[in-house]
């Protein structure tokens, strides 16, 4: 991937290049970007004037700082309790054979990554999953196979 | 003259499926009937009823619809708003309240009988509206507070009413300024405490999303009795919706001058910044949240000292949950005495739960503090779903105990809770049936700490890690008996030695599964699942240890 400097620059700039922003910059370049290189570790560390090092802790640490590549489309599940409770087994099977994919596993054709996150704060509506960013709740798994199939064609999920 | 107002539901999940699209369909519908000058349409906050999303209600009857469609609004708007009758095709289920046709009581909250203080705004006002808070009192406690009170009036109001942080801890919030106060070094700062992670908790969002400004006015006001004039809203990544409304509210204040410099012209001054998290639920821990927010990895402080003596840039920092300072205005409002005539002698005032699990109705509700688990079920969960018998509740999060039925008549609060070997934490409550397995449940709350330990002390990080390969092996049929009394030696352990709370709190809910249900533990040893959830593959002496629901294996 190469870089995109631009996207850089106006990130820094809405964070003040504050270096005590560290966390917010280097989880709006993941969000943006997908995930981060070790070019961008560095370019970051160096627009900031920090020892790369630091930034590379820092952006291994938080979930939402992505340091590995991820597939086209990433598909998230809630592990917790509340989920679990809720159903969240069968969903969680569901995703798996559906995508024919692990947690932590991303598909040979590249298309999708499947992770497990921790709670997201809407338990009330579990099991959830998220998939690019949109939120998913009272999962079943047909509504896996069906939301699923939406976002392979192409169209909103 | 505005004769109705309609609130639409306005959380992330309402706004997944079509909220705005609903609330454009009302504005057009209302001015195809030319009613939009009586008529006032706002996007709230969450509405308090998590199975009828996207839902709207219709105030003054207080009506709830939903779940609505935007093809529905039209009906909705010509029934309802021009012919002035129920429209009943789209009432939202009245099964799911119990058998009560699903009407609000008019400004009286979401359910019947709560008492609200903190959330007395949630679900009335429009959160990106500071007019409609003003409306409604807002910022009426921040003005009196500077105009005719001192500082220490304000920290002694909040001292007298008993107020206890409501993160999880209880810690008397009075004292915890106090501290503050204290200090030498003049620069202080106020932080609020949003990185709200605990599984099953979400009030805080809620309170966020519905009522914004409340949080800003209890900043305020805390930094005016301690003296600070500088503050942080250190909020969860995840919590997108939140930080833009808490964002707007800033600025909007800022602009009417009830935030910035020199308010209510008393020359005091407040300013509130807001730094959002990237997903770690350690950061929620007080003294790695402000790791955190000073750009590095969210990993605990060593304490002593404890914030109020360093905390930010290491100046005396209070560092508040988001309830806790919403709590405040109406504490300054209404004074101490009306506060301490809510609740328990111990713990007054109001707790916002989230009820979770096998209950009818589950969302929030606000109630006063010493309300037993069986009113919460019964009143306000509408009794177990599909008639199943109560085997526990896991309060407080993953952090929290495992209630069995016989505190089911306990009153909830922070001195009984603790009394009977409980902790009434963050102010999740997940009701669990009988076909739940307390072996399972430990493992997948186990699993939660194992995630999320940052890795700087051994008894948690690995701790934790052990404790859940045992819990596997009973999930497998392949424990032991000494697997659980290496599990009972273990987590006192791990709570003793931990250097957070994260590992303080892990061993919790293992702990109190164990003195509750220790048969269902043997019933696992002895190869058997009594509710039919885990695998028991059996004993099988070199079978390994199946990580395959684990997400933690890269």
């Amino acid at each position: 991937m190469t870089m995109n400097t631009a996207l850089l620059e106006d990130i820094l700039t809405r964070h003040h290049h504050d270096p005590e922003a560290l966390v917010e910059i280097l989880r709006d370049l993941s969000t943006a970007e997908g995930y981060l290189t070790q070019e961008m570790i560095q370019a970051v560390a160096q627009a900031l004037r920090l020892p790369a090092s630091k930034v590379h802790s820092v952006a291994t640490f938080y979930s939402m700082i992505r340091t590995r590549p991820r597939g086209k489309h990433l598909v998230e599940m809630c592990q917790d309790a509340p989920c679990h409770v809720a159903g969240g087994r069968a969903v969680w099977d569901a995703l798996q054979q559906t995508l024919g994919i692990g947690f932590g596993e991303t598909s040979g054709d590249g298309e999708w990554s499947l992770e497990a996150i921790s709670c997201i704060g809407l338990c009330s509506v579990g099991p959830v999953i998220r998939i690019d960013g949109e939120v998913y709740g009272n999962m079943t798994p047909e509504k896996v196979r069906e939301v699923l199939a939406r976002v392979a064609a192409g169209g909103e999920a | 003259m505005i004769r109705a107002r309609v609130l639409v539901s306005g959380d992330p999940i309402s706004l997944a499926h079509g909220a705005e699209a609903i609330k454009m369909a009302l504005e057009a519908e209302l001015v195809y009937y030319g009613l939009e000058k009586e008529v006032q349409v706002s996007m709230s906050g969450q509405l308090g009823r998590r199975d009828i999303l996207p839902c709207v209600v219709v105030y003054p009857e207080g009506t709830l619809y939903g779940p609505l469609r935007v093809e529905e609004v039209p009906y909705l708007v010509e029934e309802h708003l021009y012919k002035g009758r129920i429209a009943e095709s789209l009432l939202a289920p009245a099964d799911v309240l119990s058998g009560q046709l699903a009407r609000l009581p008019r400004r009286e909250g979401v359910l019947y009988g709560q008492q609200r203080v903190v959330l007395r705004r949630a679900g009335l006002i429009d959160p990106n509206s500071i007019e409609e808070y003003i409306a409604q009192d807002g910022y009426f406690a921040l003005a009196k507070a500077v105009t005719e009170m001192t500082p220490a009036d304000v920290l002694q109001a909040v001292k007298d009413s008993g107020l206890q942080g409501r993160g999880g801890a209880g810690f008397p919030t009075g004292m915890k300024w106090q501290f503050v106060v204290n200090q030498p070094e003049k620069k202080r700062y106020i932080v609020c405490n949003a990185d709200e992670s605990e599984p099953g908790t979400f009030k805080d969002r809620l309170i966020l999303e519905g009522d914004p400004h409340a949080v800003l006015e209890g900043m305020a006001l805390a930094g005016y009795a301690v003296g600070a004039d500088e503050g942080w809203i250190y909020i969860r990544g995840e919590y997108t919706l939140a930080k833009e409304r808490l964002e707007r509210a800033i600025q909007q204040a800022e602009e009417l001058g009830v935030l910035g410099d020199n308010l209510f012209e008393s020359g005091f001054s407040f300013h509130i910044h807001v730094h959002a998290g990237a997903g770690a639920y350690v950061c929620g821990e007080e003294t790695a949240l402000l790791e955190s927010l000073e750009g590095k990895r969210g990993i605990p402080r060593i304490r002593p000292p404890y914030p109020p003596v360093r905390g930010y840039h290491g100046k005396p920092t209070v560092v508040n949950n988001v309830e806790t300072l919403a709590n405040v205005p109406a504490i300054v409002r209404n004074g101490a005495a009306w506060y301490r005539s809510l609740g328990t002698v111990k713990s007054p005032g109001t707790k916002v739960y989230t009820m979770l699990g096998d209950v009818n109705i589950t969302g929030l509700i606000e109630v006063p503090m010493g309300i037993t688990l069986r009113e919460v079920i019964e009143v306000y969960g509408g009794g177990m779903k599909d008639g199943r018998i109560f085997k526990c509740a896991q309060t407080g999060g993953a952090a929290g105990s495992i209630i069995p039925p016989a505190l089911l008549d306990v009153p909830m609060d922070y001195a009984t809770m603790q009394q009977n070997g409980a902790s009434l934490g963050s102010g999740a409550l997940m009701i669990c049936g009988e076909d739940k397995c307390i072996v399972d449940l430990a493992y997948v709350l186990m699993r939660f700490f194992v995630t999320e330990s940052c890795g700087k002390c051994v008894p948690c990080r690995l701790g934790t890690k052990r404790m859940l390969e045992i819990l596997e092996r009973l999930r497998q049929g392949q424990g032991t008996q000494e697997d659980l009394e290496t599990l009972e030696r273990l987590a006192p352990q791990v709570i003793a030695t931990s250097f957070c709370g994260l590992g303080q709190g892990a061993p919790v809910s293992i702990i109190t599964a164990l003195r509750h249900f220790r048969a269902e533990f043997e019933a696992h040893v002895a190869g058997s699942c009594p509710a039919g959830v885990c695998p028991m593959h059996g004993p099988a002496k070199e079978a390994p240890v199946s990580h395959a629901y684990l997400g933690f294996a890269h």
